[in-house]
């Protein structure tokens, strides 16, 4: 028995083992749920009906899905360059820390003007957040992996001490939390009486453009090339540090727009307990979807699901809703093994490498 | 000034920056195995915390303080096998493997202390390790209160950064480990397994960094908390590339990591109405970025760090 490389990779094989994965994890999760003690059938049904029972469930799922549309757009565009950003939490934070600052009357400007003035400042500060580790690789050779880890501890920090100091809402009865952002600059809902805001809309818009960003203009050739092989892309006369920034100030833009979509379609107001990792999520959004950014928007209704779905089952049943948590890791890991699968195969025969030269 | 002196002159000050170095300590020692042998493991801060509950929930259930430390160094090894597995034979992406096995482990982690406990609103707790006693030399000025009355658990991690640095540096092993981080090939050549001593550095690193998350439940606290690995497990990767792989430097780089957050739980009782406290929780983790800043280029990396290799594939 052997492990070969694959000499053509085919289609089927790259969009069946996603989907496969995820069902695997799902199955997995039985585990578990029989741990729990749990009726596993009858979890299953609850996890279904629970995202597809009704439309307001749907529309709960969809609210789920978008930020984890733009984090995952974040992870899928920076890994594609190979520029590790796991700091999407913490850019997250940023993006909706700005939105409040702006959209909670410190400007005085129409709610027409307001609304996109929110969005903009949002993505510059998730951009901002990930072009200081970027400048801390490209300029110290400091790993970016660690930093933008350790960057999202420092900004949930901040982020309480801002809560609890220059941003406190006063009417807010000594929760730490941020003024409401003016009713009229909110993100429009999409249904009525339903959470789904439009910041669905612009995640899905967002994810358009970084394909055809990607695989349409000589920008996305560079980015691609730069995270095939940097040193080839160098030498082939390609400005790798400038290409990474624009990745790093694109990846951090889509983060910092979950955070205001967040803040300003949903909630209306920042906590610190915004984002239960949507930032991390991201990461196995991206890779579920093989970082292709139309896959993204069609893994994290997936992840969604998962999480909506995991919810609805543990108020029913009383299995710890961690289960969620639970099968998104595990789809992780099995998209990873799957992926191995795209690429080798194993030979069954007792040939030794290389007798045939 | 006067106070800081006051405070870097009290054994308080010293015994507690041992004991927050603790943990840091294995979970370096942890990651320079994995690191050195080629094999970058992001799965440390998810194996602190199932080190941290699952050597908690055995003392819990009865396993006794040593059982709890082996159930601990056990699920760390077993989360180390699933990402030496994928990394080493199957050569995927270090970062994403290693990212998948935090989740998992503490999602798994989460998930099993919720099950077991569903209705509680303060967590158990259990007896932990007791600062050892020892005649006489616990009775030394300074040098008692500072290193003879730690728990055993603190003894255990400076006894393995003499450990790891003897096999490291003396023992035909260590070298076989070394070599397999710079250049498998010439391991390969020499007919020993590239495969066998990679996922074992994973392993035993693995249990190692398990054993930084029990110290948290088993010496420093007594019960298991949601959140409270806390980032402990980046630090120790920031860490590592400070120490440049090497153990002494290793223990170095957790002390004076240790000093310093002793120092900033001082000073912010001396001048906490003046200054927010959060600035002083941000420090830890601002100071490991410092450490990465000053360290990376001088860093000597193991050449073959992140590289996978396949047998028989030059």
């Amino acid at each position: 028995m052997r492990i070969e490389p694959r000499s053509k990779v085919s289609k089927t094989l790259i969009i069946s083992v996603p989907i496969l994965s995820s069902f695997a994890a799902l199955l997995i999760a039985a585990i578990p749920i029989s741990f729990a003690g749990a009726n596993i059938l009858q979890a299953y049904q609850e996890m279904f009906f629970g995202v597809f029972g009704s439309v307001f469930s749907f529309s709960e799922m969809l609210t789920r899905a978008t930020p984890l549309i733009f984090t995952g757009l974040a992870a899928a565009l920076a890994f594609r360059a190979r520029l590790w950003n796991i700091g999407a939490e913490g850019q997250l934070y940023l993006g909706a820390l700005l939105s409040v600052v702006v959209g909670t009357g410190y400007f005085d400007l129409p709610p027409l003007l307001l609304t996109p003035v929110i969005i903009l400042c949002g993505a510059m500060a998730g951009a901002v957040g990930m072009a200081v580790p970027t400048f801390l690789k490209v300029r110290f050779g400091a790993d970016e992996v660690v930093t933008t880890l350790l960057l999202n501890f420092v900004i949930l920090i901040f982020i309480q001490m801002m809560l609890e100091g220059a941003l406190k809402d006063p009417m807010g009865l000594g929760w730490p939390q941020s003024s409401p952002i003016v009713e009229e600059a909110m993100l429009p809902k999409l249904l009525p009486r339903m959470r789904v805001h439009s910041g669905l809309i612009l995640a899905i818009v967002c994810a358009v453009v970084v394909h055809f960003m990607l695989s349409r203009t000589v920008w996305g050739f560079r980015v691609r090339a730069v995270g095939e092989n940097a040193v080839a892309a160098k030498y082939a006369g390609i400005p790798v540090h400038r290409s990474l920034f624009m990745v790093a100030i694109f990846s951090g833009a889509l983060a910092g727009l979950a955070g205001v979509s967040e803040v300003a379609g949903l909630k209306g107001y920042l906590t610190a307990d915004l984002s239960p990792g949507f930032g991390y999520t991201g990461i196995v959004v991206a890779m579920l979807a093989g970082l292709s950014p139309l896959g993204v928007v069609l893994a994290a209704i997936f992840i969604a699901s998962v999480f909506v779905g995991a919810d609805s089952m543990s108020r029913a049943m009383g299995v710890s809703s961690y289960l969620a948590d639970l099968v998104v890791a595990l789809s992780l890991l099995s998209v990873l093994v799957g992926g191995f699968a795209t690429r080798f195969r194993i030979v069954w025969s007792k040939r030794q490498p290389g007798d045939n030269g | 000034m006067i106070d800081i002196l006051n405070i870097l002159l009290s054994e308080s000050f010293w015994a507690a920056s041992l004991r927050i170095a603790s943990p840091l300590i294995f979970g370096v020692l942890g990651a320079l195995l994995c690191e050195r042998a080629g094999v970058l493991n992001l799965g440390i801060e998810g194996i602190f915390v199932a080190g941290a509950m699952a050597g908690w929930m055995a003392v819990w259930l009865g396993a006794g303080l040593w059982g709890g430390v082996f159930f601990a160094m056990l699920a760390g090894a077993a989360l180390g096998l699933i990402h030496g597995i994928l990394t080493v034979p199957l050569g995927l992406s270090q970062h994403v493997s290693g990212l998948g096995v935090t989740l998992f482990a503490t999602s798994l982690s989460y998930f099993v202390y919720r099950t077991s406990l569903p209705a509680v609103s303060s967590p158990p707790r259990i007896e932990p390790f007791r600062a050892l006693d020892i005649p006489i030399l616990s009775d030394l000025p300074f040098v008692g209160p500072v290193l003879f009355q730690q728990t055993a658990l603190t003894w255990l991690a400076l006894l393995l950064v003499a450990v790891i640095w003897y096999v490291m540096n003396r023992t035909p092993l260590g070298s076989a480990l070394r070599a397999v981080g710079d250049n498998p090939d010439s391991v390969d050549a020499q007919g020993l397994s590239v495969y066998a001593l990679r996922i074992g550095a994973v392993v035993a690193g693995s249990s190692l960094m398990a054993l930084g998350g029990a110290f948290l439940t088993m010496s420093a606290f007594d019960a298991f908390f949601f959140g409270m690995v806390n980032g402990r497990g980046w630090i120790c990767i920031a860490l590592v590339i400070f120490a440049s792989w090497q153990p002494g430097k290793a223990l170095l780089g957790a002390m004076l990591f240790g000093a310093f957050d002793a120092l900033q739980v001082r000073l912010q009782t001396e001048v906490g109405a003046l200054v927010p406290g959060q600035i002083f929780l941000m420090a830890p983790y601002l100071l490991s970025i410092l450490a990465l800043v000053i360290a990376a280029r001088r860093a000597d990396y193991p050449r073959a760090l992140l590289t996978p290799w396949f047998k028989g594939q030059r």
